[in-house]
């Protein structure tokens, strides 16, 4: 096995080594801590979602996604909106670097599949509508189905079109759908949407988005039905439709929802929309996470996303879309399952282990400190599988984690440029990384140089390579308690 | 009487093509056109032209 976990990102010790590691803390067998539902979950829902990275938390650090573009038509107008404009430096939803038929997306999915085995999702997110580009859309999933039937198949959509379509989701398996859902009040909807073409007509101000709301409370409604989980996506736009996200997530929660993710408008002149050239700005990530916090108690809350391309590929947080470009893509690619199926094994092994060892940390926490002891917030470099497994220099985002007496919770992902390119750090980027962790003065790492180390340490920022290849749970948990003046845990798995 | 499409503007988005009720829209050398031949603006069977309401950007599909 230890050849299948030594892929790039998942470098650790051999699954035996390991094993020991544990069966000396007393956790002697891999069902500790199971890979079963959590606890607010029930086991079918668990069985949809925990392969996912986007629906579930735990399972982004281990498994990848992939969007094909193969939807490019829209059948509304949004003011965020652009596709007029391409740009491979650019990471947002609705852009795209290449066009493809439903025969090239199909080759594209099994060659990504051959070389990263964590993929477990196909996500079809426009960079149009997919509900409403359904022909391709339908043709893709049916010819990844033929080749790949364990591939999870999703789709996102902005649910004007999308009520037409809720049988044949069904029929071929599609259990996860995205609904894009700014508004339940029409006259917010105005200010956000222009124009839907509906029925053969272009409509335009409040009977626009009053169309659109009502089919997209259908859509939620019809999906709900059908045992479809339904994540929905909210643009947080300050001064737009901020304040009225609370009763959205409400609305959509009541309405069955199972996330509904929150995420922050990206807007600039160069973008060409129009908030973009109006000047609309984006919310900071104080008052993001100050409105994720007042709906906590409604829809579980979704703070891993990265606001991917319509055509991403890899782990979430990372972008392996230029590895796979069609003139990169052979004329003819043969499946083979056999990398896959390795990975998942030892995923599943792995991540009963991780919840194990994270649970042994939990209850040894709390044992040892106060239930009144403050929380802590702590950045992570990690490369993916819940470890703490990337150089600092090379992290391109540092997941945040949140740490009290009950236990490590992931909070949020911040990203800044690498610092090193090249094998040299440069001086100005660290500026921009110390910026980044802004409030936070402890990072874990695999590894750090001196130079990068004293610099951050001028900043209040202590950086900590002694938990390299931990799990993240067992390391921020010792690093809290040794904060709270105890002794770290001994059952670590050095 | 035919519409065509400003091909600097087209986002080659290819919703014209599956609204245009008499299939006069299709995708050649990287952009779409509209065959003039079969082109009707859509009189007769719809108010306005279909790839004209439904196109992204303005200005793009145009009388010929």
């Amino acid at each position: 096995m230890s050849n299948v976990i030594s892929l790039d990102g998942l470098a650790v010790g051999s699954k035996d080594s390991l094993t020991k590691a544990m069966e000396s803390s007393g956790c002697s067998s891999s069902s500790c801590g199971s890979s079963d539902a959590p606890e607010d979950m029930d086991p079918a829902t668990w069985e949809k979602v925990k392969d996912h990275p986007c629906y579930s938390e735990e399972a982004h650090h281990y498994f990848a996604r992939m969007h094909v573009a193969v939807a490019p038509a829209c059948n509304i107008q949004c003011n965020y909106c652009n596709r007029k404009y391409d740009c491979a430096n650019e990471s947002r939803p609705g852009v795209v670097s290449e066009r493809l038929t439903p025969e090239k997306a199909a080759r594209k999915v099994i060659a990504v599949a051959n070389e990263i085995p964590q993929l477990s999702v196909l996500g079809i997110a426009g960079p149009g509508d997919s509900a409403y580009d359904w022909k391709k859309t339908r043709e893709t999933f049916r010819l990844v189905q033929a080749q790949l039937p364990d591939i999870k198949l999703c789709l996102s959509s902005n649910g004007l079109a999308l009520p037409d379509h809720v049988d044949e989701l069904l029929e071929m398996n599609i259990d996860h759908v995205t609904l894009t859902i700014n508004m339940i009040d029409p006259e917010v909807g105005t200010k956000i949407y222009p124009w839907i073409f509906w029925q053969h007509k272009r409509r335009t101000g409040l009977e626009a988005s009053q169309i659109l709301h009502e089919r997209q409370m259908q859509s939620l409604d019809l999906l709900h039905e059908r045992g479809i989980l339904v994540k929905v996506n909210s643009v947080m736009i300050p001064g737009i439709n901020d304040d009225h996200l609370l009763e959205v997530n409400k609305e959509v929660k009541r309405r069955g929802a199972f996330l509904h993710n929150i995420m922050p408008l990206i807007s600039a002149p160069e973008h060409g929309t129009v908030f973009g050239l109006q000047g609309q700005r984006g919310p900071t990530a104080a008052e993001l996470k100050k409105l994720q916090d007042a709906c906590a108690g409604g829809a579980n809350l979704m703070k891993h996303c990265r606001q991917c391309r319509a055509d991403a590929v890899g782990l979430l947080g990372e972008d392996r879309g230029q590895e796979f470009t069609m003139d990169l893509v052979p004329d003819e690619v043969t499946y083979d399952p056999s990398k896959r199926e390795a990975y998942k094994e030892w995923v599943a092994e792995e991540r009963g282990e991780r919840r194990a060892a994270a649970e042994e940390a939990r209850a040894e926490t709390e044992a040892a400190v106060g239930a009144d002891a403050g929380a802590m917030l702590i950045a992570v470099a990690t490369k993916g599988g819940g470890r703490i497994n990337q150089h600092f220099g090379h992290a391109t985002e540092f997941q945040i984690f949140e740490v009290d007496a009950s236990g490590v919770r992931f909070v949020t992902h911040r990203r800044c440029d690498n610092y090193c390119v090249g094998g040299y750090g440069e001086e100005d980027k660290l500026e921009l990384v110390i910026k980044t962790l802004e409030g936070i003065d402890t990072i874990l790492c695999a590894k750090i140089g001196d130079c990068p180390r004293e610099d951050l340490a001028a900043a209040g920022i202590e950086a900590i390579q002694d938990y390299a290849y931990e799990y993240i749970e067992t390391a921020v948990s010792a690093v809290y308690r040794a904060r709270n003046g105890l002794p770290a845990a001994e059952t670590e798995t050095a | 009487m035919a519409l065509q499409i400003i091909q600097s503007n087209c986002t080659v988005c290819g919703a014209c093509e599956f609204e245009c009720p008499n299939a006069a829209i299709r995708f050649e050398d990287e952009t779409y056109i509209i065959d003039p031949g079969l082109c009707t603006e859509c009189k007769g069977t719809y108010d306005t032209p279909q790839c004209a309401e439904v196109c992204p950007v303005p200005e793009t599909c145009v009388p010929a």
